[in-house]
C-alpha cells in the first residue's frame, strides 16, 4: 500500500512533470519510471502464478528420483543430481535414443506443419481479398476448423481415419482405387501423415485469420499504383503484400511453430496415450515417460531440455527478425 | 523505487511461499482420522455397459448404506481411461476419495506408493476377517510378504465367447479347446465370410492379459522370481510370437483388429460379424448391445493341449476389481464400514450379478446364481486354470512397455511386415530397456 500512496497523491502531477524534459523532484521520478511496472504488476504476479512457479517446481523435480515410491511424500525423494539429464541424453541407451527419435519427428512435422498453414492460410487471404459473392460466407467456413472444440474435431478425424470404416480409405481405396488394399492411418508409418493432415487442418484457419487482418492495412492505392506500372499479379503479391505483411508473419510463425511444437492435444487424442513410433511427438513421448511409466523426475528432466531448446529457438529467431529495425515496428 | 521492489519481491515470496505450501499436500502421513465421519467419496470403475448404468446399480445400494449407519457416500464412476491418472494425481496431491476401487492388476503399483491404507489383520478384522475370500482373488491384492493394499470386490476371469449361429453354419459342433483347433474352427468361418476372432491390438492392457496367459502355457514368466523384468526369455518371446501369429501367420484376426482399442472387436462380435471373442465376463456388455444370452455360449480358453489347470495349463489372468482406502481419509472409521458392506454377502450377490462378475467371498460364490451357465465356466476358471499378474511394484510400467510392444508388432502384421522370432525378441529387449533399473 504504501508504495502506491505517492502515485496517487500527485496524480493532477503528472502531466506537468512529464512535460519537463529534466525533472525536479525525486518523486516525480519515481511516478514516471514507477508507474509502468505498477501497472504491470498485476499480470506479473499472475504469469508468475501461472507460469513461472510451475516451472521452477519442475525444474526442481528434475534433479530428484520422483518414482512411484516417493510421488505421496516428493519433498522425501532422494535428489539425483544430473542422473535424470543423463539417462535422457544419453542418445546410445534406449531412453535417450527414444527421445531423439521423438525430437526428430518432432521437428519434421513442425516444420512441414508450420509451413503448410502458413501457404494455405496466406493463400486464402490473399485471393479472399477481393470482394465477391459468397466471400462471407466462405470465411466463415475457412474459421470453422479454428472454432471447434480440439477433442470433438480429432475424434472425427479418428472415425474418419479407420481402418475398415473410414471415410478416407473410403475415399482412397473403394472409390477412387488410388491403394491395393486399405491403409492403416493410425497405426504404423501413415500415422505421421495423418498426424500432419489434422495438424494442417486445424492450424491453417489461424494463419488465414491473421493475414487477413494483416492485409486490411496495406493500402489499395499501392496496388493501383503497382498496377499501373504493369506488374502482374504474382508480382503484387512479391513486391507489395508479402514486404507489407513482414511484421505480421514474423510474430504468426513463432506462435504457430511454438504452438504446433508442443500440441498435445491432437497427437493424443488420435493416437491415445502409446503413440506409433512415426507420430511419437515429443509432448507426449514426456507425458508417457512420466506419468505412464510413473517416473515423474526423468519427464521433468526432459520437459526442462524441451523448455531449453524452445527458449533457444525464439530467442535466436527473435534476436534475427528484430535487428536493424525500429522499436515500433515490433 | 527501493519500495516498490520490495514490495514487489515480497509478494513474489508470499505467494511462492503458499504455492509450494499448496504444492506439498501430499506429504501428509497420518494414518486416517475420523473428523467428517458422516460422509464417504468414493470412486468406482466403470462396470456396465456405461457410466449410467453403474450410477443406476449402484445408486440404491449406497442408499441402504445411509439408512444402515448415516454416512452419506458420494459416489463418482470414473472411466478406466482416466481411473489410474486420477489415483495419481490424488497420490500426488492428498487429495482424493476415502474409498475408491482399483484394478487388482494395480494392486503391487499402488502399493508401493504408500497411498493406500495396508490390510493387516486388525483391518481386515474389521470386514468380518480375510478368509471369507477365496485365494485367488487374494493372490493379486498386493506384493506377497506385505500387507495387502486392497480388498477383492468383483473377481473376474477370461472365457471364449462364441457365436452360435456362426458355428452351426461352419458345421462346427462344439467350441475349440486348443488354439490349433480355434485356428482350424477359423478357416471354416472364413470360408463363410464372417470373420473368425477379435482382438483389441492398439490396448494395451489387453494386450498384456494375453500375452501373460500365452508365457505361462510356455512356461515362461515376465519377470524373475525375485521380481526383476525378464522379458527376452525364449519362452516370453515364443509366447508373445504366437499370440501376434494369430493375425500375422494364421490370419484368424483380422488385420483391422491391430487398431482396435476401444472395444470394438466386442462391438463387432455382438452385431454377429465375428464368430469369437476372448474377453472377461461379456455377458453384460453383449446384451446392452443387444445380443441376448441364448445367441452365444461360452467355453473355457483354449490351452495348447489336454485341458485347463495349472502351470502350462493356465487359461486366464486373475482379473477383477478390488476396493481399497486411502490412508489420509478423514473418515477411516467409515470407510471401513463401507468396505465391510461392500464385500457383505448380500451386496456382493447384488452387485456380482448386475455387472456378470463372480463375487471373492466364498460363502457368496456357492450361491446357485454362480453355479449357472456363463457364470459356471467363469467360476472354474478362475477357481482351477487362473494365475495372477506379477505382483509387483512394476507392474503399471510392465503393461505399458510390454502392451505397446505387442501393439507395435500387431501393427507390423498389420502392415503385412514379417513378425519373426528376431522381430518379437527386439521389440521386448526394447520394452525390457525402459523398465526402471532401481
Amino acid at each position: 500500500m504504501t508504495t502506491t500512496a505517492p502515485a496517487e497523491q500527485s496524480v493532477d502531477k503528472t502531466p506537468s512533470g512529464a512535460a519537463h524534459p529534466h525533472p525536479r523532484r525525486r518523486p516525480g521520478r519515481i511516478r514516471r519510471i514507477g508507474l509502468p511496472y505498477l501497472l504491470l504488476l498485476p499480470a506479473l504476479l499472475l504469469e508468475l502464478l501461472v507460469h513461472l512457479v510451475p516451472m521452477v517446481i519442475g525444474t526442481v523435480m528434475s534433479f530428484k528420483e520422483l518414482t512411484q515410491f516417493y510421488i505421496r511424500d516428493w519433498g522425501a525423494a532422494p535428489w539425483s543430481g544430473l542422473d535424470n539429464y543423463k539417462v535422457s541424453v544419453d542418445f546410445d541407451a534406449p531412453v535417450g535414443e527414444a527421445l531423439l527419435h521423438s525430437f526428430l519427428v518432432t521437428v519434421a512435422f513442425t516444420l512441414l506443419s508450420v509451413g503448410l498453414c502458413w501457404l494455405i492460410g496466406t493463400a486464402a487471404a490473399v485471393f479472399m481479398q477481393d470482394t465477391f459473392r459468397g466471400r462471407g460466407l466462405l470465411r466463415a467456413l475457412f474459421l470453422v476448423p479454428y472454432a471447434l472444440p480440439v477433442y470433438a474435431a480429432v475424434i472425427t478425424w479418428v472415425f474418419m481415419f479407420q481402418h475398415d470404416n473410414g471415410l478416407v480409405n473410403h475415399v482412397l481405396h473403394d472409390q477412387l482405387h488410388l491403394t491395393d488394399k486399405p491403409s492403416f492411418w493410425l497405426i504404423g508409418d501413415n500415422s505421421f501423415w495423418a498426424l500432419l493432415t489434422v495438424s494442417v487442418w486445424k492450424g491453417w484457419p489461424f494463419a488465414f485469420l491473421i493475414v487477413m487482418a494483416g492485409l486490411q492495412n496495406i493500402p489499395g492505392e499501392l496496388y493501383e499504383a503497382a498496377a499501373l506500372d504493369g506488374a502482374g499479379l504474382w508480382q503484387q503479391i512479391r513486391r507489395i503484400t508479402l514486404p507489407s505483411l513482414r511484421p505480421v508473419n514474423q510474430v504468426l510463425l513463432l506462435v504457430l511453430f511454438l504452438w504446433t511444437f508442443n500440441d498435445f492435444n491432437t497427437p493424443y487424442v488420435l493416437f491415445g496415450r502409446s503413440a506409433p513410433e512415426a507420430a511419437d511427438l515429443i509432448s507426449v513421448h514426456i507425458y508417457q515417460a512420466s506419468f505412464v511409466t510413473w517416473n515423474f523426475g526423468t519427464g521433468s528432466a526432459m520437459s526442462v531440455l524441451l523448455l531449453l531448446f524452445l527458449l533457444v529457438v525464439t530467442g535466436v529467431y527473435l534476436l534475427l527478425t528484430t535487428r536493424g529495425r525500429k522499436p515500433a515496428d515490433v | 523505487m527501493r519500495r516498490t521492489r520490495v514490495a514487489a519481491a515480497g509478494a513474489v515470496t508470499a505467494s511462492l511461499l503458499t504455492l509450494v505450501t499448496a504444492c506439498g499436500g501430499g506429504s501428509s502421513t497420518s494414518d486416517g482420522s475420523n473428523d467428517s465421519p458422516k460422509t464417504l467419496t468414493y470412486w468406482a470403475s466403470n462396470q456396465g455397459a456405461s457410466i449410467e448404468v453403474d450410477k443406476k446399480v449402484l445408486q440404491p445400494e449406497l442408499d441402504k448404506f445411509e439408512k444402515q449407519t448415516g454416512i452419506k457416500v458420494k459416489v463418482e464412476v470414473v472411466p478406466w481411461s482416466d481411473l489410474l491418472n486420477r489415483i495419481l494425481t490424488a497420490t500426488t496431491s492428498g487429495q482424493g476419495p476415502d474409498v475408491l476401487n482399483i484394478g487388482n492388476t494395480w494392486s503391487a503399483s499402488l502399493q508401493a506408493t504408500g497411498a493406500l491404507l495396508p490390510w493387516n489383520a486388525k483391518n481386515y478384522a474389521a470386514i468380518g476377517g480375510k478368509d471369507r475370500f477365496v485365494d485367488s482373488a487374494l493372490g493379486s491384492t498386493g506384493a506377497q510378504g506385505q500387507d495387502p493394499a486392497a480388498v477383492p470386490l468383483y473377481s473376474m476371469a477370461y472365457a471364449l465367447y462364441y457365436n452360435k449361429q456362426l458355428f452351426a453354419d461352419a458345421g462346427i459342433s462344439k467350441p475349440p479347446a486348443t488354439w490349433d483347433e480355434l485356428i482350424a474352427d477359423g478357416k471354416k468361418i472364413q470360408a463363410k465370410g464372417k470373420s473368425a476372432l477379435g482382438a483389441e491390438g492398439a490396448n494395451l492392457s489387453e494386450n498384456i492379459h494375453h500375452v501373460f496367459v500365452f508365457a505361462r502355457q510356455h512356461g515362461g514368466d515376465f519377470f524373475t522370481p525375485d521380481g526383476k523384468p525378464d522379458f527376452t526369455n525364449d519362452k516370453v518371446v515364443a509366447a508373445v510370437k504366437q499370440y501376434v501369429d494369430l493375425m500375422a501367420k494364421d490370419k484368424v484376426i483380422p488385420t483391422g483388429d491391430a487398431e482396435y482399442a476401444q472395444n470394438q472387436s466386442v462391438s463387432d462380435f455382438a452385431k454377429g460379424n465375428q464368430a469369437m471373442l476372448l474377453w472377461q465376463s461379456a455377458s453384460a456388455n453383449l446384451e446392452s448391445q443387444g445380443m441376448s444370452a441364448d445367441k452365444y455360449g461360452i467355453a473355457p480358453v483354449p490351452v495348447q493341449s489336454g485341458t485347463p489347470g495349472t502351470g502350462t495349463q493356465v487359461n486366464s489372468a486373475v482379473m477383477g476389481i478390488n476396493l481399497a482406502v486411502f490412508k489420509n481419509t478423514d473418515n477411516i472409521d467409515g470407510a471401513k464400514k463401507f468396505v465391510k458392506f461392500m464385500t457383505s454377502d448380500a451386496e456382493q450377490k447384488i452387485l456380482n450379478t448386475a455387472y456378470s462378475s463372480i463375487p471373492p467371498v466364498k460363502s457368496v460364490q456357492s450361491d446357485s446364481t454362480f453355479s449357472s451357465g456363463a457364470n459356471k465356466v467363469l467360476k472354474d476358471t478362475l477357481a482351477t486354470s487362473a494365475a495372477a499378474l506379477p505382483q509387483v511394484a512394476d507392474e503399471s510400467q510392465f503393461e505399458t512397455a510390454v502392451g505397446t510392444a505387442v501393439k507395435e508388432l500387431f501393427a507390423d502384421a498389420a502392415a503385412g511386415r514379417a513378425v519373426t522370432t528376431d522381430s518379437v525378441k527386439a521389440a521386448l529387449e526394447k520394452a525390457q530397456q525402459q523398465m526402471p533399473t532401481k
